[in-house]
């Protein structure tokens, strides 16, 4: 199967596909600001996080009696980042993602190339596996993973309860299955014929992966990587159940709930910690947005 | 491990064939049998280790009367069987926890899909920069953590200094000064469904406009010159073209909505005032972590997996009846 680039970014994609709906101008200008009205809806919570943590803490403690005032003040951010080691949090995070990322495409690049590039009896079986675990919820199995991970720390160095290696290892076995269905469609697009011509002038098969079949896939891969990061950098559940002791070992999302303290707060230091959570995984989004939407059509066709 | 069983080089593809088969047999006709499994044992050991293992060990703990004394070792483990859930069957509080995520789990799907959906619709109509505008701003409710996400929405309805409240009493409505939005129940999960919605309708928006993108515009053209009016062309055209997308959203919706944890989490404290607003997987947490009831809370785990277990099983059902290939 061939992924549809529909990048809904893309101008000359507009002008390739002519409105399949489009009746007449007036119709369409309804359409217009409907469509307006409803992305600034969608921003709206996006932008009031960036207002707000831009805001001295006087005035929100205050409750702000103009709101959308803005006297820029980076006294919530330096709240922030001055409390609970909040750069090690944020560099327990970038660490525990970007690892979790290339350990878990480059296994699922692996697993993807076998279940489409061979036939074996095996190969239905093995598909339909990997979407039923897809549906385990990881929540459920908390429990189970935290006497594993318990033992396990007891043997392998890194990887046993307080050290980051636990949620490596976790997030990796999440990340695989949906990384490997999602993989399938870019893997399978490259043409056989590639395939052959390598051989032809002595290529081995590992040789062919590495060198050629790996390559041509790279953007998708990236496209998928996104997910993998997203569920990783997102996790509090498995940070709050395996780090107990190891203060310095913490996330991100973990330094972020020691704001909330019962009725009071500390939203201008919620907020400023939401930006600097949020914006890497923007950054992330946007710069593959092409290909994800891409590969979303492909995966979804199969 | 993975067992290296020899395989029929050349085995009969079950199901209906797809590009990927003819590569797969033409490519696969002049290689050994053993080389598809080493590529696929790194990431099958990893699985089998971290969600295979897990898996048989919940429902292991699930038969066990499993708490605190047992986990240091000071009492001796009792294999209890199926009294874990026998004791959960015979409570109410488990049943008003389920009715509570099938109610609220359900809702997240219906309008998730719902305003994906409508969406994608009318991105089809929309100035590329307008739809540019759409989506980029989707894009940006979609990369929102949901730790984050629930923080800025738990801030816009707070009682004394969200802006929800301000406004609502700016103009005129004096009974939301100091309103609580997670004091009631159903406003406070309502409340979540929100935030939920607000995160998870791009990933429908994006997959669905995709599909319909897909739709070849000949096929549309040849309709409308043989007389079909727009919503004919939408039923009996568009809408079984996209049904296997709307089929995956759709399965890919339930499955995410039912394993909400953080919004829940976060938003209502833990499961709200007196535990009102519990849903499952928050509630097995709560048992095997808080009261370190492991045995119970792995009951809950493993009635979890079974319901989403369920959907699947209909949802490759109903895969298998489309005619699709996996």
């Amino acid at each position: 199967m061939t992924a549809v680039d529909v990048s809904p970014l893309a101008p000359q994609a507009a002008a390739e596909n002519p409105q399949k709906f489009r009746k007449n101008g007036k119709r369409r200008f309804g359409a217009d600001a409907a469509g307006i009205i409803i992305a600034l809806i969608v921003a709206f919570p996006l932008f009031w996080m960036v207002l707000s943590a831009l805001k001295p803490k006087t005035a929100l403690d205050a409750g702000d009696a103009a709101p959308f005032t803005l006297e820029p003040s980076l006294d919530s951010f330096g709240r922030v980042l001055g409390v609970n080691n909040f750069g090690q949090y944020f560099l327990n995070s970038v660490i525990v993602a970007l690892v979790v990322v290339v350990l878990s495409t480059i296994l699922a690049f692996l697993a993807a190339v076998a279940l489409t590039r061979y036939n074996f009896k095996m190969r239905t079986k093995l598909l339909i596996i990997i979407l039923v675990s897809q549906m385990v919820p990881v929540e459920a199995l908390t429990i189970p993973l935290f006497f594993l991970l318990r033992n396990a720390g007891e043997a392998i160095p890194l990887v046993g309860l307080n050290q980051l290696g636990s949620l490596v290892l976790v997030h990796v076995g999440f990340s695989i299955p949906f990384a490997i269905w999602m993989l399938r469609g870019f893997v399978a697009a490259v043409p056989v014929e590639v395939e052959e011509a390598a051989r032809l002038d002595g290529a081995g098969s590992f040789r062919f992966v590495r060198s050629i079949l790996f390559p041509l896939v790279a953007p998708g891969v990236v496209a998928c990587s996104v997910f993998s990061f997203i569920s990783t950098w997102n996790d509090f559940l498995f940070a709050k159940t395996f780090i107990i002791s190891a203060q310095e070992n913490q996330t991100l999302p973990m330094a972020l709930l020691t704001f909330f303290k019962p009725d009071q707060n500390d939203w201008g230091a919620i907020m400023a910690g939401s930006v600097i959570m949020t914006i890497p995984v923007l950054i992330f989004f946007v710069s593959v947005q092409r290909k994800l939407v891409s590969g979303l059509a492909g995966a979804v066709k199969g | 491990m993975t067992a290296l069983t020899p395989v029929l080089p050349e085995a009969p593809h079950e199901g209906t064939p797809r590009k990927g088969t003819t590569t797969a047999a033409r490519a696969s006709r002049r290689r050994g049998r053993l080389e598809p499994w080493l590529y696929l044992a790194p990431a099958f050991i990893v699985l089998i280790a971290l969600l295979g293992y897990p898996i048989f060990q919940l429902i292991n703990v699930s038969l066990y009367d499993y708490r605190q004394a047992q986990v240091s070792g000071k009492a001796p483990l009792k294999f209890v069987g199926l009294e874990n859930y026998q004791k959960l069957f015979a409570d109410p509080q488990f049943w008003t926890v389920l009715g509570n995520t099938v109610v609220f789990a359900t809702a997240c799907v219906v309008f998730t899909l719902l305003v994906g959906s409508s969406l994608a619709v009318l991105a089809t109509r929309l100035r590329p920069w307008v739809r540019s505008l759409l989506f980029v701003v989707s894009l940006g409710a979609w990369a929102t953590p949901a730790v984050t996400g629930s923080a800025v929405w738990l801030f816009l309805f707070d009682p004394t200094l969200g802006l929800v409240n301000k406004t609502l009493v700016a103009i005129g409505l004096t009974q939301f000064q100091g309103y609580s939005w997670t004091y009631d129940k159903w406003s406070a999960f309502g409340l979540v469904a929100s935030e939920v919605v607000w995160c998870s309708f791009p990933f429908v928006l994006v997959t669905v406009y995709a599909g319909i993108q897909a739709i070849p515009t000949e096929v549309i053209e040849a309709a409308r010159i043989d007389g079909a009016s727009m919503p004919r062309i939408a039923r009996s055209i568009m809408l079984p073209m996209l049904r296997p997308i709307v089929i995956v959203v759709t399965i890919q919706s339930i499955i995410w909505n039912f394993k909400i944890f953080s919004q829940i989490y976060i938003m209502t404290n833990g499961g709200g005032i007196a535990g009102q607003n519990l849903v499952l997987n928050v509630y097995g947490y709560q048992q095997a972590f808080a009261a370190s009831l492991y045995g119970l809370g792995s009951a809950l785990g493993v009635i979890m997996t079974a319901l989403l277990m369920v959907i699947t099983l209909v949802y490759l059902r109903i895969l298998k009846r489309t005619g699709e290939a996996l």
